[in-house]
């Protein structure tokens, strides 16, 4: 099987509001960012290009067909695209490599937020007939969720503002964050709640922006001589629509993903996860059985920033800066959708054997 | 284990569901100069740094090279017809009478054609390559909408021949 090569991520700054752009305007950026960090001149330079995106961010329809203008497609090129994170999009480039059909691939993901009620849009993504209707949003859910694991003494509010204080120190680091500051753990626990249990610090921030990397062969990042690190591994797994019917404390799909994917084969140096609230990056830390010598969402992880449809494929692309730079030898990344957590794919990432 | 059969259930062969969500839609940073543009009379396409076709109504980039498009190109309200259908059935909330003629429009000085309607003809006359002028409603009604102009109106001016339809420039058509 051909091993598969990470060669060039960028991403665009997380913002509350981005304007007037529209997906092209949002794409363009980020992905002459990455022609230029690879050395290529646009997508007639790879064999396969493959987006993530949802048209229900920004109500428009079909703009995901739309943002294909930014790409350049005469003559024409093999396209493809999931209504979902761009980190399923890679998995798909992934294939398409595997299968033999390309040996090199753009992906992107952008999500424009703001024009709507973000919460209540996703609340649209759960079962047409019993929870759809009722329009239960995401802050509720993840609200219910963090409810059950402070009764059962699974973790405490301190806990969550850890992971809240973290972020936002690490976010200091990152250019792209929208939310970054030397916020103490006590800082954290005298805001007043707003979904109880959950703090407004505890949400995600709802942003705008888009990712864009490129992967290959990794004899065609030979070939383009440039650093890379290698996919070791990915899967995903993915649980029942009906929340009531899982158990919400813990993440079974990620444990599994993670065994499939091989996260165990070796130690994690770095681990970037896609937890858009504070009780979940607590839940998939222990799913993903990630000790003290793991550096977690050294990025500030979404909550520093929350690109939908893009953030997990930032979690993998961050994973990928830390290994070329040598900070980090192996890592993890991990990407999410759905209502608390539902469906996970875990990527791990190696430093390349030339390298080590 | 209930005592409830499928026979004493009703079918259910659907449920009221509805959605409704709300949007601060924006057209995108380019579109909306073409809009401020066209609440002033003009139209105004981009031109691509790379293949120099122009767009109307432009949307950022050119489609065929990917590359941002920002030379801003006025062109003309006159244009040729590229292709058109003859529509039958009315839009509901609209005041158009069917059968009424929807058509792909290059304006002169564009190289991609937009749609809109044509009117002050006999739909059976319509056809590719014909030259039309659009009609505009008065300046006070003007706002951020193509709907400045109610339709185009046939030009009496040579036929465009078809390997010439959008390589018309601004300043016309001889024939
Ligand atoms: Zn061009």
């Amino acid at each position: 099987m051909k091993e598969i090569a990470i060669v060039g991520y960028q991403q665009s700054d997380a913002v509350s509001d981005a304007g007037a752009c529209n997906e092209v305007e949002l794409i363009i950026p980020v992905i002459s960012k990455v022609y230029d960090q690879v050395g290529i001149k646009n997508a007639q330079d790879v064999d396969f290009v493959c987006s993530g995106s949802c048209d229900y961010l920004q109500g428009a329809a079909f703009a995901f067909v739309m943002g294909v203008d930014a790409l350049g497609a005469v003559p024409p090129i093999k396209e493809s695209h999931v209504e979902m994170d761009a980190a399923w999009a890679l998995y798909e480039s992934m294939l398409k490599i595997r299968m033999g059909h390309a040996d090199s691939a753009l992906i992107y993901g952008f999500g424009k937020s703001s024009p709507g009620e973000l919460p209540i849009v996703l609340s649209q993504q759960l079962d047409p007939y019993y929870l759809a209707p009722q329009w239960v949003d995401t802050i509720s859910l993840a609200a219910m969720q963090a409810r059950l694991m402070l009764d059962k003494g699974l973790i405490s509010e301190q806990d969550m503002a850890e992971v809240v204080s973290r972020s936002r120190r690490n976010a200091l680091n990152n250019p792209h964050a929208q939310l970054a500051g030397d916020v103490s753990v006590q800082d954290v626990l005298a805001q007043e709640t707003y979904v109880s249990p959950l703090r407004k610090a505890d949400i995600c921030p709802v942003s705008d922006g888009a990712s864009a990397m490129v992967i290959c062969t990794v004899e065609k990042a030979k070939e383009w001589g440039l650093p890379y690190a290698v996919i070791s591994g990915i899967d995903h797994c993915i649980e029942t629509h009906n929340p009531g019917m899982r158990d919400l404390t813990d993440s079974v799909s990620t444990r599994k993903a993670a065994e499939n994917a091989g996260v165990h084969n070796g130690a994690v140096d770095v681990a970037e996860l896609y937890a858009p609230f504070s009780h979940q990056e607590i839940i998939l830390a222990r799913a993903l059985g990630l000790g003290d010598a793991t550096s977690v969402n050294p990025s500030g992880g979404v909550l520093a920033g929350n690109l939908m449809m893009a953030s997990g494929l930032s979690r993998i692309g961050e994973v990928f800066n830390r290994i070329v730079s040598g900070e980090a030898q192996r890592g993890v990344a991990h990407a999410t959708s759905g209502p608390c957590l539902q469906h996970n794919l875990v990527t791990v990432i190696e430093q390349a054997k030339e390298a080590a | 284990m209930s005592e409830q059969t499928t026979e004493n259930t009703d079918v259910i062969t659907g449920i009221e569901a509805p959605i409704y969500l709300k949007y601060n839609f924006t057209a995108g940073a380019a579109p909306a100069r073409f809009l401020t543009q066209v609440k002033e009379g003009v139209l105004t396409g981009q031109r691509c740094p790379q293949c120099a076709q122009v767009y109307v109504p432009p949307r950022g980039s050119c489609a065929a090279c990917g590359v941002p498009t920002e030379e801003e190109v006025v062109l003309s309200d006159k244009a040729t017809v590229q292709s058109f259908t003859i529509v039958s059935i009315p839009i509901p909330g609209n005041s158009i009478e069917p059968p009424f003629v929807v058509a792909n429009l290059v304006p002169d000085g564009a190289n991609i054609s937009f749609i809109h309607l044509m009117s002050e003809c006999d739909n059976a006359d319509v056809h590719i390559g014909q030259r039309v002028q659009g009609v505009w409603k008065p300046q006070e009604e003007w706002g951020y909408s193509m709907d400045n102009i109610r339709y185009f109106k046939p030009l009496d001016e040579p036929d465009v021949p078809v390997e010439k339809i959008g390589k018309i420039p601004v300043e016309g058509w001889e024939g």
